[in-house]
């Protein structure tokens, strides 16, 4: 597989005129390879978005990138400090979808026009009717109606929206799409049907690689070949999608994990606690592992130290407990879910470790729909 | 149980002559005291059209609608007001639905205009302590201090501040995080438990309505295709609408589809 994206020690914070500043992304490393989608999770407040603009290249101000480097197909960006990207990277070397795109269309043109926009900032010399050619065909062949073109925004259902602004967006065949919760407005449906086209794009090689933002880990399973969870600015767990949903190595990866709903026969019988607490102000961090204040396993180095590093650089946790209890997954339930059935299952599914007290009332989430 | 509301043949059309648009074709349903029900069903079904009449914030073009039978169909002026301390509503957007420049406490207090004044302060505190928030930490904040979730429960808080036997949640949760969405879920599966609260929830979401719901109701283009208990609608959908809702949404545990999941490790299996 040849590598698309690589970027490295990215670190980047929001300042303001009084001086204050806020690092959202502390120093992050991911790279991409091609044909890959690559998922980023996390709650809100995490830097999942400061993340996704400072790979597109669209960080602005109060956003400014202190360091970091990106690599796309061998060339090498310097980010930090006042570098000028040159304008020819965006849109067509990296393409952003931000958040609520399809509310941005102008409610007073039509579809094409904005196409005609998009193309012409980039290659002054087009003329109308090959930019819209060149759209029609691109909507035509991942199944979308041409009519779309003529439509005014209001005229279009909201996955219809959010499906054709992501072509836009992808109008100038980018190497690299970076898609900030684009399924999050949407209902189920229309949120499967966006997750097939975008595959669908990544195989007919329109675009090379996606990055996809998003708090939604079920989505992510579907579409992501790999997913990075975030928390307070850091990566704090990357592995295989299937690997990390089934075998979280990080408490927060675990306690995200919990809270899903799905439509399964335990939800009927469990509570779900959702994770106590909420994410840390940025602004003065927690010392230590930035989630020990709402993890349920932490221990006393957790508090003060910086978590290691375990694992390699494609499936690695940052963390203590993952140390300890390695290739082990971290119990859902230790860190999430409370039974209200508790009396009725008493087996203990996952392993765990052996300096850990044995309870007989705790059950995992996998007991319970055995 | 005794029926709560009950709606008959309730329709709602917008426009006129030729560009009519039947938003809630002839829908029947009937709430029960003390029961979480669920309106499922995709953008556009006319879900939430349904939760504002249910309301009374549209007016029913056919049909009739009784709450605790009296005629509600048409209720104007003092009587709205007076079915308004009974059905509260929570919407979507807790950014949204605040006044940013005011504290909690002038906007809960400003919601008890519709109650006498000597209660109000009692029942702000009790409200907020059932969608747990201390009273001390959130009242003289404002809103921009407060998370989402936060001000979600604080909308849910001044809605029950009236005590009122119904609430209308119309996609509470969907501008959420998944753990602050469970944690609002939480609440209201509390509040029908501790208060007796009936809650008409409504969501494009089936976990979420598998999670709380005793009943759910299936709408699509504006027509009620199927309603049950939960555990018969979701494990035994006999709707095709309802079969396709189901297999889009994406599932966590799939089995082994993937071929890049493992590495030599075994998976432990999960469910199924």
């Amino acid at each position: 597989m040849t590598r698309l994206l690589n970027a490295e020690h990215l670190r980047a914070s929001y300042r303001t005129p009084d001086g204050r500043e806020v690092t959202a992304v502390d120093d992050v490393s991911v790279y991409i390879d091609e044909g890959e989608v690559l998922g980023v999770a996390g709650e809100s407040g995490c830097g999942k978005t400061t993340l996704g603009s400072i790979i597109s290249l669209t960080a602005r101000p109060p956003l400014y990138v202190d360091s970091g480097t990106l690599e796309i197909d061998g060339k090498v960006q310097d980010l930090g400090g006042n570098r000028q990207v040159e304008r020819t990277w965006r849109g067509s070397i990296v393409s952003f979808l931000p958040q609520g795109a399809m509310n941005a269309v102008s409610p007073t043109m039509r579809v094409r026009d904005l196409v005609y926009d998009v193309v012409r900032a980039h290659d002054g010399s087009i003329k109308k009717d090959e930019a819209l050619d060149r759209a029609r065909d691109r909507l035509t062949s991942l199944g979308l109606p041409a009519r779309a073109l003529d439509a005014y925004p209001h005229q279009l259902s909201g996955g219809m929206k959010q499906r054709t602004v992501t072509i836009i967006s992808t109008l100038l065949n980018p190497r690299l799409l970076i898609a900030d919760e684009p399924t999050s407005a949407l209902d189920v449906s229309s949120q499967k049907a966006l997750c097939d086209m975008l595959l669908e794009m990544l195989e007919k090689r329109i675009i090379y690689g996606v990055v996809f933002v998003t708090h939604d880990l079920p989505v992510l399973r579907e579409v992501a070949n790999r997913i990075a969870v975030m928390y307070a600015g850091k990566i704090v767990e990357i592995g295989g999608a299937a690997e990390l949903t089934e075998r979280p190595r990080h408490p927060y990866s675990a306690a995200l994990l919990g809270s899903v709903l799905s439509p399964e026969p335990r939800y009927r019988r469990i509570r779900v606690a959702g994770i106590p607490g909420a994410p840390p102000n940025l602004a003065n961090p927690p010392a230590g592992c930035r989630f020990h204040p709402r993890c349920g396993v932490s221990y006393p180095e957790c508090h003060t130290e910086e978590p290691p590093h375990v694992g390699d650089e494609l499936r690695f946790s940052k963390c203590f407990w993952a140390q300890k209890h390695p290739g082990e997954a971290v119990p859902l339930q230790k860190v999430t879910s409370d039974d209200i059935n508790a009396g009725d299952i008493t087996a203990d599914g996952y392993v765990h470790g052996e300096n850990e007290p044995e309870d007989a009332t705790t059950t995992t989430v996998a007991e319970v729909s055995a | 149980m005794t029926t709560l509301l009950e709606a008959k043949d309730i329709t709602k059309t917008f426009g006129h002559g030729k560009h009519i648009v039947e938003a809630v074709k002839s829908v029947s349903f009937a709430l029960e005291e003390n029961e979480v029900v669920t309106i499922v069903g995709e953008s556009g079904s006319g879900k939430s059209t349904v939760a504002r009449m249910v309301l009374g914030l549209l007016p029913i073009t056919s049909g009739t609608m009784t709450f605790r039978g009296n005629d509600v169909t048409h209720v104007k002026g003092k009587e709205r007001t007076a079915y308004w301390r009974e059905v509260q509503a929570v919407f979507q957007d807790p950014f949204a639905s605040f006044n940013q420049f005011f504290t909690v406490r002038r906007l809960l207090n400003r919601s008890l205009r519709l109650l006498d004044e000597q209660v109000g302060a009692d029942r702000m505190e009790e409200s907020l302590g059932h969608v747990g928030l201390r009273p001390a930490d959130v009242l003289d904040r404002h809103p921009h201090q407060l998370s989402g979730g936060q001000r979600q429960r604080i909308m849910i808080a001044r809605a029950l501040m009236l005590h009122p036997k119904m609430l209308v949640a119309d996609e509470a949760t969907s501008m959420l995080d998944a753990s602050l969405r469970v944690n609002i879920l939480n609440v209201l599966h509390g509040l029908r438990d501790e208060v007796g609260l009936t809650v008409l929830f409504i969501t494009h979401d089936i976990g979420q309505a598998c999670y709380l719901a005793d009943r759910i109701l299936v709408m699509e283009h504006g027509i009620m295709v199927e309603q049950g208990k939960t555990d018969d609608v979701i494990f035994n959908p006999q709707h095709e609408y309802t079969q396709r809702l189901l297999s889009d949404v994406p599932k966590l545990h799939e089995g082994a589809d993937t071929d890049w999941s493992s590495e030599g490790v075994p998976q432990p299996v999960l469910e199924r």
